[in-house]
């Protein structure tokens, strides 16, 4: 079984820009506010407080922070139905989250959604999707609107590995490439599928390699060291700013819980073994001895952090727990444009 | 009043409206340099170039979804589909993207796309290109569905579904594209929801949309020979349903037949007559029947294909069975 994070791009081992140092401070307390929120939302999930699909985002963490970091608040962002961290990374408050897991009022989308329809549209989040791959040709949408309204926005669009064996996704960076839109298509490799492994579902295993197919510009990522995956970001948002470019990027990451909830951790398709092994590069304890070894934080630092972290979390819980449902009639609005039904 | 083609009354509200309104661009297969494949766009490449006027691949599911996207932010798209038929690889988009996105995102974002082009059977065309798919799209909340019969009502539905806020499945007839009428110039707006009594009559209610609209009328016109007073209404969007014209009418003549090329079961008959029994079923004073397509795929042969679609017989017979005649 080949290693999840095999990079072609590292971050340089010369020393953490110091300059940046609140900006890197920030990213470590987002991965731990996902970090501690999903462990929260689990716990709510177990205790029958979040219904339906609950689709946990632990283990990759460093992905949407990294990324997210490096995009403009007028940005366009599109992800997959796990997408509670990308959600918290753009902006969108730990309480707004997780009400709307709890299906109340307050929510980000007022309890229609949940958990995997998280939208914001005042930050240019636009929305977790349900249908794997169907988001794709959307953000291919997005950028076209940019160009077509000659802005410098970029849109972005998360998916995991198993959505590029679908047709959308051809389809959508086809017209990409062929109309030079500014677009970012990240492709979050977990290695699995639900439970099915790459190797069993992709002909061919290094996903970066199906930008050919498109004349597309494309990079493999270790989507478990956040600097890596900002920089890399980084390269991919000033091609779609500047130069109109689409992008692909593999970033290679690891789902340490199972697919949703309901699914276990490890069983039929992955070893324990193998779960534990992956563990030991936790994006969260790779930054954090990182910023420690540089010298921008101490070991109590972060423990403060996390602190501080864990009370927000409790408080979105409260929050969430306390808030209103939706009232009756909200049953009836919004399925179409005030007005014109 | 000049009179334009239906094909034509649709090009000059896609003209009119890519001139009013700078967010409004169309998008599909053979659209630009091909000047469209039934000829519903020709000269906009020429007048609002390759920006506004997008050639794509063929990638129904694709392009959908690119319409839907941009749409998200705000553009106008009028998504062509070459036939309907093909928008079966797009329904994921227009379906589970289109049609819920303002639901699932509490109100924070539509979809304010046209997607059209022609539906339903033409000539010898054969199962996989002869369907008619309205009552799959007006069975989804969030969707509206129109259907125009008449070179004016194509016009003037055409700019009012470009206007709207909602995603709105716009199907023309592909058999319609060469029929003439009278078309008003300039700002000729039909709003969405009305139906139109296409001939005024007492005895029976015959409700019909798109094509069916002219094989009603030639029905009505050979009933009327016979002493038969036929009202021939016209829905023209299918949801949001006229329900008040189709209630006025029925509850007037008291008999009606509802005439359509699609399928028989869960077709829009099928909803029409629900509406007509639980809202003036004592105004009736015979069964409502319905005139549908055979509930077959289309064959090839030309006089099975015939035997499969609805006609002025088989609609005048349908009467005469609610008139007690037959």
């Amino acid at each position: 079984m080949a290693s999840s994070a095999a990079p072609r791009t590292k971050a340089k081992a010369k020393g953490l820009d110091p300059a940046r140092a609140d900006e890197y401070r920030g990213w470590l307390r987002q991965m731990l506010l996902i970090r501690r929120f999903e462990e929260k939302a689990g716990e709510a999930y177990s205790l029958g407080k979040i219904g339906g699909f609950c689709h946990l985002y632990i283990g990759q963490e460093a992905v949407a922070v990294g990324s997210l970091a490096a995009l403009g608040t007028d940005d366009y962002i599109t992800c997959s139905y796990r997408e509670h961290g990308h959600a918290l990374a753009r902006g969108i408050s730990a309480q707004a989250v997780m009400a709307e897991l709890f299906g109340k009022a307050e929510g980000c989308t007022g309890g229609k959604g949940g958990s995997m329809h998280l939208f914001d549209a005042s930050l240019g989040f636009l929305g977790g999707h349900g249908i794997v791959g169907g988001h794709i040709p959307l953000t291919t949408g997005m950028a076209f609107a940019a160009k077509y309204r000659g802005t410098s926005q970029v849109a972005v669009c998360y998916f995991g590995e198993a959505a590029v064996n679908n047709g959308a996704f051809h389809e959508a960076l086809n017209m990409a490439a062929l109309w030079k839109l500014p677009a970012i298509y990240l492709c979050e490799n977990n290695r699995y599928g639900m439970g099915t492994a790459l190797e069993r579902a992709s002909a061919l295993y290094d996903i970066s390699e199906r930008a050919c197919s498109y004349d597309m510009a494309n990079e493999v990522v270790d989507g478990q060291d956040v600097l890596t995956m900002n920089a890399a970001m980084e390269r991919a948002v000033q091609r779609a700013r500047n130069e109109k470019l689409p992008t692909l990027l593999e970033v290679r990451t690891y789902r340490f819980m199972g697919h949703s909830m309901s699914d276990p951790i490890h069983g039929h398709y992955r070893t324990r073994e193998e779960v534990e092994d992956q563990r030991k590069r936790d994006p969260i304890s790779v930054w954090s001895q990182r910023l420690i070894a540089d010298g921008l934080m101490d070991e109590e630092a972060v423990r403060a952090m996390d602190k501080s972290v864990l009370e927000e979390v409790e408080e979105a819980y409260q929050f969430a727990d306390q808030a209103p449902d939706p009232a009756p009639e909200e049953l009836y609005t919004h399925v179409y444009a005030e007005g014109t039904a | 009043m000049p009179t334009l083609t239906y094909r034509d009354a649709l090009n000059q509200a896609l003209r009119e409206e890519m001139q009013r309104d700078p967010d409004v661009f169309l998008m599909g297969e053979e659209v630009g340099v091909y000047q469209g494949a039934y000829k519903v766009s020709r000269g906009l490449l020429d007048e609002f170039g390759p920006m506004r006027v997008v050639d794509t691949p063929i990638t129904e599911l694709g392009f959908a979804g690119v319409g839907v996207g941009a749409a998200m932010v705000g553009l106008r798209p009028v998504i062509e589909f070459m036939t309907w038929n093909f928008a079966l690889l797009a329904v994921d988009q227009l379906v589970n993207s289109a049609a819920k996105m303002r639901y699932m995102s509490n109100g924070q974002v539509g979809v304010p796309a046209v997607f059209r082009g022609p539906g339903g059977s033409a000539l010898q065309l054969a199962s996989q290109h002869s369907q008619a798919f309205e009552s799959w799209y007006a069975h989804i909340p969030g969707l509206k569905v129109v259907m125009p019969a008449t070179p004016a009502d194509a016009k003037g539905l055409l700019k009012s579904a470009i206007r709207d806020d909602n995603p709105v499945i716009f199907i023309e007839g592909e058999m319609l594209y060469n029929v003439k009428g009278d078309v008003p110039e300039g700002e000729h707006v039909v709003p969405l929801g009305r139906a139109d009594v296409k001939r005024e009559g007492n005895d029976v209610t015959i409700i019909c949309h798109s094509k069916t609209v002219g094989v009603s009328l030639k029905a009505a016109e050979q009933l009327a020979q016979d002493g038969i007073n036929a009202e021939v209404l016209d829905l023209r969007t299918i949801r949001p349903l006229d329900t008040e014209a189709v209630l006025n009418s029925v509850a007037r003549t008291h008999r009606c037949v509802v005439v359509e090329e699609g399928w028989p079961f869960a077709g829009i008959g099928a909803q029409v007559v629900d509406t007509i029994q639980r809202e003036v079923f004592d105004e009736l004073d015979a069964p409502v029947l319905r005139v549908t397509g055979a509930d077959v795929p289309m064959p090839y042969n030309k006089q099975l294909e015939k035997a499969a679609k609805a006609d002025p017989a088989k609609v005048i017979s349908a009467v005469n069975q609610v008139l007690y005649r037959e």
